[in-house]
């Protein structure tokens, strides 16, 4: 559990060119579980990580740490959609962040290496980054997020254009980093991952947050329309 | 037709013999274009990238600027330098005119902008691609800059060879301010058109066949050091 949550979003506003994108949305990250964020394409998503991870700039609102903004950065990691590799070896990428963090070099390389064998790269040290596949590259981009041991790890739909078996990789990875007590916030466009995952549920249309609650309910009970057509695979707008 | 086969024979032969002053002037003519080049370098590289990362008020300009000051005439830059080195101008006190530094300086004027605006745009690509990741790491202005500089280095050596390809070629500004001074400040393209302008086209074709091979071979060394173009590197 870290210090830093809750996260309190109020009124938190995003326009870009005179259109809003985002809000207002008025919201709690709550300390413990996994929270997945879902909805239609353009309903927001994307943007709402970003504010939370504190690289979108607010039009409006606010959006509060437990800790002072600069502490929150240097805690949390993000992982994109399409995964972002360095041009360098797996074993470079991997020693980037614990470069930033000023980790000595025999740490930051033995414990690149115990990363890149979890991830199934342990073989692949030298290889460069951009020859991996889109799976390899996803995984690297996940345990170069996770190798920071960060409190909050934000994921923007990881697993687009994954096949099941990177997908599984992936999801083990994850649920690895929650045991270990790290705060998951993810976009998914998949609902059986976000039934296998979740615990609880944020759900968007339109760049608010058209309602929220806890998995074991939410699925079973949604509220509004919306919602319930979502999960039956209806198009929402 | 004649002559360029008698300038072939020239070289060889001034190459066979290894002529004194052919060495003399080719080491030279590496001398200051290589320094001008670690020099144009150390500042253009980390500012075409700086360019790249930061926005700031008049950043369109300063490239547009950079852009345009890529083809800065030599002769020009030879003419200005030369002002403020001469014993009347601003730094005349330090005596530098007709000495090698005097090239030195005169070259680092005319390649500084083509390598930083080659960096900027090559940078530019990579920035676009690391942004996001740089940004969510928190890294700061300095650790952007030296990351990019680092994954695009191969593509900064173009930048330094395009560089290089202009200074060791340059005659204009070399000629006024190094004053061509035999064993001094003579250097290949200055020998070059000395020895055209006396009517010996075999040993000027001779020196120039000598100039060709040396930007050729500082190339293949550089690309040879760097492993560029290796298999499986990018």
């Amino acid at each position: 559990m870290s210090d830093m949550l809750p996260l309190e979003l109020s009124g938190a506003t995003v326009r870009r060119k005179g259109k809003t994108v985002l809000g207002p949305v008025d919201l709690t990250l709550a300390q413990q579980g996994l929270t997945i964020v879902i909805g239609p394409n353009g309903s927001g998503k994307t943007t709402l990580l970003r504010v939370m991870h504190g690289v979108e700039r607010l039009s409006a609102g606010s959006a509060e740490w437990s800790v002072p903004h600069s502490e929150a950065r240097r805690r949390q990691s993000y992982v994109f959609q399409s995964p972002i590799v360095l041009r360098r070896s797996v074993l470079d990428n991997l020693c980037y962040p614990l470069k930033l963090m000023k980790v000595a070099r025999r740490d930051r390389v033995a414990t690149a290496r115990d990363w890149a064998a979890r991830i199934g790269l342990g073989d692949a040290l030298a290889t460069p980054a951009t020859r991996l596949s889109g799976g390899e590259r996803q995984k690297l981009a996940l345990a170069r997020a996770l190798i920071r041991k960060p409190d909050v790890l934000f994921l923007d739909e990881p697993c687009a254009n994954l096949d099941g078996r990177a997908t599984r990789d992936i999801e083990a990875l994850l649920l690895g980093a929650r045991a270990a007590g790290t705060r998951i916030v993810m976009a998914t466009h998949d609902m059986g991952q976000a039934r296998r995952l979740a615990t609880d549920l944020i759900f968007m249309v339109s760049g608010r947050v058209h309602e929220t609650g806890h998995a074991g309910h939410i699925f079973t009970h949604p509220e509004t329309p919306e919602l319930t057509a979502f999960y039956n695979g209806d198009i929402v707008e | 037709m004649n002559d360029i086969g008698e300038g072939i024979v020239a070289a060889l032969g001034l190459l066979v013999t290894l002529d004194p002053d052919l060495i003399d002037i080719s080491l030279r003519s590496l001398q200051v274009s290589l320094s001008a080049l670690v020099i144009a370098c150390a500042i253009a590289i980390p500012f075409g990238t700086f360019l790249a990362v930061q926005r700031f008020r008049f950043r369109r300009t300063v490239i547009s600027v950079l852009n345009a000051l890529m083809g800065l005439p030599p002769v020009v830059v030879g003419l200005v330098v030369y002002l403020l080195l001469s014993r009347s101008g601003p730094f005349g006190v330090l005596g530098l005119l007709f000495t090698p530094t005097a090239m030195i300086i005169a070259q680092v004027v005319i390649i500084t902008p083509l390598i930083a605006s080659i960096t900027h745009q090559a940078m530019r690509d990579l920035w676009a691609e690391y942004h996001d990741l740089l940004i969510s790491l928190n890294t700061t202005k300095v650790q952007r800059v030296g990351t990019l500089m680092w994954d695009g280095r191969r593509t900064l050596l173009t930048a330094a060879l395009a560089g290089f390809g202009r200074a060791i070629g340059e005659v204009g500004a070399i000629m006024i301010v190094g004053g061509n001074i035999d064993n001094v400040t003579r250097v290949l393209t200055t020998a070059i058109a000395l020895e055209t302008g006396k009517g010996d086209f075999a040993l000027a074709l001779g020196l120039g066949f000598v100039l060709i091979m040396l930007a050729l071979l500082v190339n293949f060394a550089i690309h040879g050091l760097s492993g560029t173009e290796r298999e499986g590197r990018w």
